[in-house]
Order: structure tokens, then C-alpha cells, then sequence
């Protein structure tokens, strides 16, 4: 390291300052001048016929200035919200991609569905307004669930696609497979529910459109994970806005987890309104209003079965799983639940022939897309859940089978039978140290303990492998992306040397502007604190294409290297010209160019200063200025990979789980802030318990109503919920990325969900039980327990 | 109805609505954005402020309740000589990722610290109950508020000296 603010070291944040003393500037904290409030009128069915809307007396109230609908939209020739990443089906057949108006047009497809958008001088207003907007509706049977869409004679959500399936995928060599499955001395099997979530940042999601008619310029300020992309569809799909002549500002956002990566109705409704009335229009979203228009997550029903050896050999996998859309796709909806999902079930295992066969159904529901993890979760849950129920069947200790099955250090790179070829990877030892620290073996007295004051104790362990650093682009549009997933920076070096870094990465709650204030204090020799990073502004920064899928490091970070290595050329060329020496002679370290084998050197700044100043400098050969761009095209996925074990203690009486303790052991790739990391890892792993233990989407399955649809219903973790958590790190590098990493934002809702649910299934292992669907709450435990007979505390 | 309070220190005189909540008094009238919204069942706790001396939600709280009342908000804690031991706490136990529920943490742990002597970090996960955080997991919040509720008691025993 050469400065005590580089790679490795848990430098404090530099962004906490703002936040900690309330000068945060997030979108609901701004104010245009002659600003205008927005307020939605949203369906209150889950499908239904639009007769008629009548909205005279809505714009006849106090401060109303518009009210705005599907109508307007058409007779304004605004486009539908596209889908970014279609995927072909079996036989060649695409994605079925149906029109999503910003604002319903003839029929609503979910509870919460836009209908109108009222524009008034003040909230107020604009809310009472969108009361006194009547709406004649003709409802519609519904489909509330996957199952009740597939069903014969199932209600169409779209009527020319009467069977409401949006495409049948299938990964995988299926007569390999099922040869596997021939002859196997035992096949496995689990029928599961993956429960749908929704992803709650803290932030609600807002936006302010502003419409400039003395340049024909629009603004969006948005809550949003990649401003450049919500400019690209924006613009070019819905609005039929031109680049140049727009902008989108994300500046500070209070969390994404995939839900802020989406492009929505509401951003194209305050542009396209600012243009209307003429000012500009603020919306806000209320939580309530989230849970009705946010993306949610997961929401599988699932069939798989896996087939072994007698000595619990995995030789064949086999998956059925059917996937909810919802009422429409969402920007990434299909990619989900199929490329990201499907590649996975591999895990960290030698399994040799594996099918997945997904099919994505619409309902009316909100639409389904990326949350924290975005179908790995969902892979990994499958398959660390078969190997517990394997394991269990065939009376192998659940680390042996996988141990057993592991795919070996020496076989790296190790090509799949499902796509992916992973570069790297220690899960073996990953696992070893999670068992060490778990006390696996002297798990038995501790469940005896437990048992003695009358509590049933349970172990689960998981190993996991993602796939991130999204993404190589020519791979991704073989799968269908609709785009490029590089990365870009621009490095800015200013006359007297400090440094304005421009990511095409969005931070919103990462830490990247410590984390890659770091790589450029590293690679340049000078302190963090000289470095700004700047993020969020389609007008400052250079196309880019966000933070989703655990890319900000692994791309991002790499395109950072190039620039900043482009930057130490240049100076290296500077300093021969003034040294008068060959440039291969030219060496740059701890923040000095320094004539090889002399003690000869200028540091950085000097050469920052000749650059601008440019009188000692080649004018001839070299263009004055110090400010270098690069964009980075990953040559593969990265793999983060590892293991973690929960332990925990459930009360019969109640069925309340208490988590005793929880351990993750993750290979991720080089490390640039340790600090930030764990608080990465801790975070995701308490966001996956949410899901294992707490958190429930529940629509009715026949009404399509929404029963879960506020922190009342919908249990969010709490503090008190957790034990500490311990983390730590059992590296191997990244082989084909310049830093080595491999990401950390996502594993932790990949790895929990299984790990605490196989410890759920331990605990109530004596009872027959061999598997629970998530979340497990202590109604549903209390009722297997009571099903089970009298609940015998059996040690 | 009008009312007038101290908010922050300053003497505040306004006309208010009679729905209108301090949340909205603070942010939209005041400019004090630093307390933030993130519910609207009163649960999340983005919007803790003190009001004379506690901490309630401000989304709750009616603006005209407050005739006479003494409000801080997360605004007013740092001081002229830099960041409040407890801000300092969250910053050196990285206890804040995105920020959004920050300023409802920051104002919920220092009412934490004055009714808590022997602080312990079961009772901060109790205490927590009505802030949520999405982030960190609360693992830095909660070892941010022992920390920093720690430096608060130094401090005063060395203004007592």
C-alpha cells in the first residue's frame, strides 16, 4: 500500500459527514421554483375494464391544474415502459413483451395501477383532487398467484395471451439429465414456495420533472440506481425526448436494492407533466403507495428433484419452477427468474448434468423484478435446500454430502453444465472455516442443553456462489440485453493535483465514495481526501450504466483502474520531456515520477501543474490537460462464493424462533475497505433472515388484492431480532478483473435465507418435518409443531 | 391556528393548518430536511426529533400541539466545534450506509443515552424498535450507540470536574 488511505484499509467514510448532520440532499428534499405537487390515482382493483373517467370536478377543485390519463398519454403519442431484457423460451420463442402505459389505458392490471395523475399548487390539492376523479370501473376476475394463472380457463391478464404465459425458458441438457436420474440409487425431491418480497428503502422512491420551453430542455431528478439508463428510455421509448436534451439527476438515495433500478411510470409522468402545466412536478411516494408500485421481488413455486449415488454422489438436477411477472414486465422482469437464476444451480458442486425449465406467468399483481440478489437467492435456496433433504434421506452428515460434492481447488476454472464457467473460488475452505467457528461438531450437547429447558435447537448451513460484476456485455446480449453492462470513469486531475473521479456507478448507500477515493489514492499516491467522487448526474458524468447486481467494484472499480493508469502514462510522458529522459525510463510509485535508478523525481502534483500550465512540457507530441476517461467490459461474471452456518432455538410453546448465532465465511475477491464490506455483508445477511423468518408479500390468490401492504403487515427486521453476526473473508482473487474483486453487496440475501431455514428444519427435524416454506413465523412453526402431536421436546 | 415555538434554538412564529404534522412544519416550512419521512404508520422512525428533550416521531405529532414547545432536530446537534460525540460514533463504527434513516437513529440514541446510565446492547435492540434501518443490519447502529453514548458520559464527567 502506499498510503495509508489505499486499498485495505477501513478508511472512515468520507460521505458520512452530510448525512450524519442531516445534509443529505435526497429528491423529496428538493424544491424548484414554481414547484407543483403530483398525486396519483391508482386502481383499487386487481383487474378491471376502464369505462369511463370523469374528472371535471376534480379540475374544478382549488389549485388544480391537471388531471392527467391514459388518454392524454395516447393523444400525446407517449410510448409504453419498455423491457430491457427479454429472453428467448423453448424453440426459439420470445419474451412475450405487452404495451405498459404509463397510466392504464382501457383496463388496470393490479391493485395500484395508475389511472390518473393529478397535478395541483400543493399536495393537498393535488390528493384531494384525485378523490373527486370518478372512475367507472367494470372489475374483472383476477389472478392473485402464479398457480391460479396457469390454472385451465385461468382469467387472462392480457387477452391475447390467453394461457398468461410471458415465456416457457428451459436451460440444461435434458436427456443427460434425465439419464442422471436412470439408475440413480436415490433421487431427492422439494416442493417450494420462494415468498415474494418487497424491498423497502428506507427512501421512498420521488421524482421532480422540470420542463425549460427556452431550450427545450427537460429535467429529471430521480431516486434512482443508473440515471443514464432512466435517460435512455426514457427519452428514446417513452417520451420521445432527445438525449441532448435531457438530464437526469439521482443524487443522493436512500437505498436501492434493485427496486430503484428499474425505469418507471411515475419518472415519465412528472417529465411529461412539468411539460403540461408548464412548472415543474414534484411526487413523492408514500410507503403505502411504494407497497402498490415498487417492483417487488422473488415469488416462485418451485418442483425440483436431484439425483445420487448411494455414497450421496449429486449426478443430476432437475427444476421446475414457475415465476410471477405480474400485471406487466418490469425494465429487467424476465432476465430474473431464467439467466440469473438457471446458471446457479450449479452452486459450488460437481453436479454433471442439470434441466431447469422456468415458466414466467403474468398476474395481477405488481410487477416482479430485481431485488437484492435477483435470482440467485432463489437458485440457492433451491438447491441448498435438496441437499439438506438428501442429505437427511441418505444419513450423511450435511457437511460431508457437501464436501463430498464440492467442486475441488485444483479445478479452477471450472465450467458448469449451465453456462457459466467460474474463474475462481475457495468454497471448500470457506466451509472449513465456518465449521470451525460454528463448533459444528459439539453442535449435539449444545441442542441437549437446549433441550433441557425446553427448547428445540437447530443447525443449518449453505454454501452459495453468484454470479456478478454484471456484466460481459457480448454474453448478456446473447441472453437477450437490450444493452451494454460496462462501466465507465473519467479521472480529473486539476492544476495543483487533487483529483474529481466521475463514476458511471451509483452510490446510494455503498460507500464508493470512499471506496474508490481509495483505488485512486492507491494507484496515485495521494491521500483519499484529495479525491472527489462524483456520481448521478447525466450532465457531469459520462454515459454509465449503474449499480445493480454487485457491478460498482468489479466494473466499475475496473474501469477506475484503466483511467487512472491512463492518467500515470501521460504523467510519465510529462516527466520525461522535463527530465529529459526516455519515457521507459520513467517509473511512478508512492506519488513520485522518478528516472529509474536516480534519485531524480517530481511528484505527482508538479506534473498535475505542467500539464495545465504547459511551458516546460511536449506541445508537440502530447495535448495539454490531465484528465483521462476508460471504459471497462468485463470479460466474464465474477463469482463471489462461500458458507455460512446459523444456529438457532425455537420455542415450542410459541413457535418464536430466537437466532443464537449466525457466521459467514465469503470469498470475494480483493478487499478495498474492510470496514465497508462487513457492513455490506451484515446488512444483506440480515436483509436475507427478513425473508427466511419476517417478511411476507401475501395477495389474495383470487382477488388479487394485496393484504400486506404496510409496515403494519408487512414485518420489516428489527434490531432486536439478531444476534451479532460474525464475518469473515477467506479470499481468492478475481482472475480476470485489474482489482481481483468479485463483489459483496448481494451474497448476503443469497446465503441466509437457506442456511436459516435448513437450521428451522434441524430443529424440527425429530418431528418428521423435512421442509418449511418461508417466512417462518411463529404461526406457521407452531402449527407444524402442534400438527406434529404433542410437541415432545426430543434432545 | 398560530403558534410559536423554538425550533433549533430560534424563536418560530406560524400560521398552521390544523392537520398539519411537525414533519411537514419542519421540512416543507422550516427547510429542515435533515428529518426525513420513510412511513406513513408512524413505525419507521426517520423522522425522529426531540421535542422538549424526548424523542417522538414527527410525522405524529400534530404542528398546533406544539404551542410553547422546544423542537431540535438532527440540524441543530452537531456544534460549532464539529460533530456530536454521538455523531462521531456512527462515523467511526460506520453505524450509516445510505443516510435516509440516519438523522432518526442519531436523535432516537442520544434520548437513548439520557434515560439510559448503564447502557447495554440488548436494551439498544429494544430501544431500536421503532427505527428501522435497511442497510446496515443495525450491527454498526447498535455498537455506534454504545460508543457513542459511552463518550457522552466521558463528557460529562469532565464538565463535572
Amino acid at each position: 500500500m502506499t498510503s495509508s488511505t489505499g486499498i485495505g484499509a477501513s478508511l472512515l467514510r468520507k460521505e458520512d459527514q452530510r448525512f450524519l448532520m442531516g445534509r443529505g440532499n435526497y429528491v423529496s428534499d428538493i424544491k424548484r421554483p414554481g414547484m407543483t405537487m403530483g398525486a396519483f390515482l391508482r386502481s383499487p382493483h386487481a383487474h378491471a375494464r376502464i369505462l369511463a373517467i370523469r374528472s371535471d370536478a376534480a379540475l374544478a377543485m382549488p389549485g388544480v391544474l391537471a388531471v392527467l390519463t391514459g388518454e392524454d398519454l395516447r393523444a400525446d403519442g407517449v410510448g409504453g415502459l419498455p423491457c430491457a431484457w427479454p429472453v428467448t423460451g423453448k424453440g426459439g420463442a420470445p419474451t412475450k413483451e405487452p404495451t405498459h402505459p404509463p397510466l392504464a389505458q382501457d383496463k388496470v392490471r393490479h391493485v395500484g395501477d395508475p389511472v390518473a395523475f393529478i397535478i395541483a399548487e400543493s399536495l393537498l390539492q393535488a390528493r384531494n383532487a384525485a378523490e373527486a376523479v370518478e372512475v367507472d370501473y367494470e372489475a374483472l376476475p383476477a389472478v392473485g398467484g402464479v398457480l391460479e394463472a396457469i390454472k385451465p380457463g385461468a382469467p387472462a391478464v392480457f387477452e391475447d395471451i390467453p394461457d398468461n404465459v410471458c415465456v416457457d425458458w428451459e436451460l440444461g441438457d435434458k436427456a443427460a439429465t434425465d439419464a442422471a436420474f436412470q439408475g440413480a440409487a436415490h433421487v431427492a425431491r422439494i416442493s417450494l414456495v420462494n415468498n415474494r418480497l418487497v424491498g423497502n428503502p428506507m427512501e421512498p422512491r420521488a421524482a421532480i420533472g422540470e420542463y425549460d420551453s427556452s431550450r427545450e430542455h427537460y429535467t429529471l431528478w430521480t431516486t434512482s440506481q443508473f440515471p443514464h439508463i432512466v435517460k435512455l428510455l426514457m427519452g428514446n421509448f417513452v417520451l420521445g425526448i432527445a438525449q441532448h436534451k435531457l438530464r437526469v439527476v439521482s443524487p443522493d438515495v436512500g437505498g436501492g436494492f434493485g427496486v430503484k433500478q428499474f425505469h418507471y411510470a411515475e419518472e415519465a409522468l412528472v417529465t411529461w407533466g412539468s411539460r403540461r402545466v408548464g412548472r415543474p412536478v414534484k411526487w413523492v411516494a408514500e410507503r403505502s403507495e411504494g407497497f402498490i408500485s415498487d417492483a417487488h421481488g422473488r415469488d416462485h413455486v418451485t418442483e425440483a428433484e436431484m439425483a445420487l449415488s448411494e455414497d450421496g454422489h449429486f449426478l443430476g438436477l432437475r427444476v421446475r419452477t414457475i415465476a410471477n411477472m405480474g400485471g406487466y414486465l418490469s425494465t429487467f422482469g424476465p432476465n430474473i427468474p431464467t439467466n440469473l437464476y438457471g446458471p446457479l444451480l450449479a452452486g459450488v458442486y460437481t453436479t454433471p448434468a442439470i434441466y431447469c425449465e422456468v415458466k414466467a406467468v403474468f398476474t395481477n399483481t405488481v410487477p416482479v423484478d430485481a431485488y437484492r440478489g435477483a435470482g440467485r437467492p432463489e437458485a440457492t435456496f433451491v438447491l441448498e435446500r435438496l441437499v439438506d433433504v438428501a442429505a437427511a434421506e441418505l444419513g450423511i452428515d450435511r457437511a460431508e454430502i457437501r464436501r463430498r460434492n464440492m467442486i475441488p481447488p485444483g479445478a479452477y476454472p471450472y465450467q458448469t453444465p449451465v453456462m457459466m464457467e467460474y474463474d475462481s473460488g475457495d468454497p471448500g475452505g470457506c466451509l472449513a472455516k465456518a465449521l470451525l467457528k460454528a463448533d459444528w461438531d459439539g453442535f449435539a450437547q449444545r441442542k441437549g442443553q437446549s433441550a433441557a429447558r425446553g427448547k428445540l435447537r437447530g443447525i443449518g448451513l449453505c454454501t452459495y456462489v453468484e454470479a456478478c460484476g454484471l456484466a460481459p456485455s457480448r454474453i448478456a446480449a446473447s441472453l437477450g440485453v437490450r444493452g451494454g453492462l460496462f462501466e465507465s470513469a473519467a479521472v480529473r486531475v486539476h492544476p495543483t493535483g487533487e483529483v474529481t473521479v466521475l463514476m458511471g456507478s451509483h452510490n446510494h448507500g455503498q460507500g464508493h465514495e470512499t471506496t474508490f477515493a481509495q483505488i485512486a489514492s492507491e494507484l496515485l499516491g495521494i491521500p483519499a481526501d484529495k479525491v472527489e467522487i462524483v456520481f448521478g448526474d447525466t450532465d457531469r458524468v459520462q454515459f454509465g450504466l449503474g449499480t445493480y447486481g454487485s457491478r460498482s467494484l468489479a466494473v466499475g472499480g475496473s474501469a477506475l483502474v484503466k483511467a487512472t493508469n491512463k492518467v500515470i502514462t501521460k504523467g510519465k510522458k510529462i516527466a520525461a520531456h522535463m527530465f529529459e529522459a526516455a519515457e521507459a525510463d520513467i517509473e511512478f510509485k508512492d506519488g513520485s515520477f522518478t528516472v529509474a535508478g536516480t534519485d531524480r523525481h517530481k511528484p505527482f502534483a508538479e506534473i498535475a501543474l505542467s500539464a495545465h500550465f504547459p511551458v516546460n512540457f511536449p506541445l508537440e507530441t502530447l495535448e495539454p490537460g490531465l484528465e483521462e476517461q476508460a471504459f471497462y467490459d468485463p470479460v466474464n461474471f465474477t463469482f463471489p462464493c462461500g458458507a455460512h452456518i446459523a444456529e438457532l432455538e425455537i420455542d415450542p410453546e410459541t413457535g418464536t424462533v430466537e437466532l443464537l448465532s449466525y457466521i459467514a465465511v465469503d470469498d470475494i475477491g480483493t478487499v478495498i475497505n474492510p470496514m465497508i464490506v462487513e457492513g455490506q455483508i451484515v446488512g444483506g445477511i440480515v436483509q436475507g433472515i427478513g425473508q427466511a423468518l419476517y417478511e411476507d408479500c401475501i395477495y389474495d390468490q383470487e382477488s388479487g388484492q394485496l393484504l400486506s401492504g404496510s409496515f403494519m403487515d408487512y414485518c420489516l427486521p428489527r434490531a432486536d431480532n439478531f444476534p451479532l453476526i460474525s464475518v469473515e473473508t477467506n479470499i481468492t482473487a478475481c482472475t480476470h478483473n485489474p482489482l481481483g474483486s468479485k463483489g459483496c453487496g448481494e451474497l448476503g440475501t443469497i446465503g441466509s435465507p437457506a442456511t436459516v431455514i435448513n437450521a428451522v428444519v434441524d430443529a424440527l427435524s425429530h418431528l418428521g418435518v423435512n421442509h418449511v416454506d418461508m417466512p417462518a413465523t411463529p404461526n406457521r412453526l407452531w402449527r407444524i409443531i402442534a400438527n406434529a402431536g404433542a410437541a415432545p421436546v426430543v434432545p | 391556528m398560530h403558534i410559536s415555538l423554538t425550533v433549533n434554538g430560534k424563536s418560530v412564529q406560524a400560521d398552521v393548518a390544523p392537520e398539519e404534522l411537525l414533519s411537514d412544519l419542519l421540512r416543507e416550512r422550516l427547510g429542515l430536511t435533515g428529518t426525513h419521512v420513510g412511513c406513513d404508520t408512524s413505525q419507521c422512525g426517520a423522522c425522529v426529533v426531540h421535542v422538549d428533550g424526548r424523542s417522538v416521531k414527527s410525522c405524529t405529532v400534530l404542528a398546533v400541539a406544539l404551542q410553547g414547545s422546544t423542537v431540535t432536530s438532527i440540524e441543530a446537534v452537531a456544534s460549532a466545534a464539529g460533530l456530536h460525540p454521538m455523531q462521531k460514533a456512527f462515523h467511526e463504527n460506520h453505524g450509516l450506509q445510505c443516510g435516509f434513516c440516519t438523522p432518526g437513529m442519531v436523535m432516537s440514541a442520544l434520548d437513548y443515552a439520557a434515560r439510559n446510565p448503564d447502557p447495554s446492547a440488548e436494551s439498544v435492540r429494544h430501544w431500536l424498535e421503532g427505527n428501522f434501518c435497511r442497510c446496515t443490519g443495525y450491527q454498526n447502529i447498535v455498537a455506534a450507540i454504545l460508543a457513542g453514548a459511552a463518550a457522552m458520559s466521558e463528557r460529562a464527567k469532565e464538565l463535572g470536574k
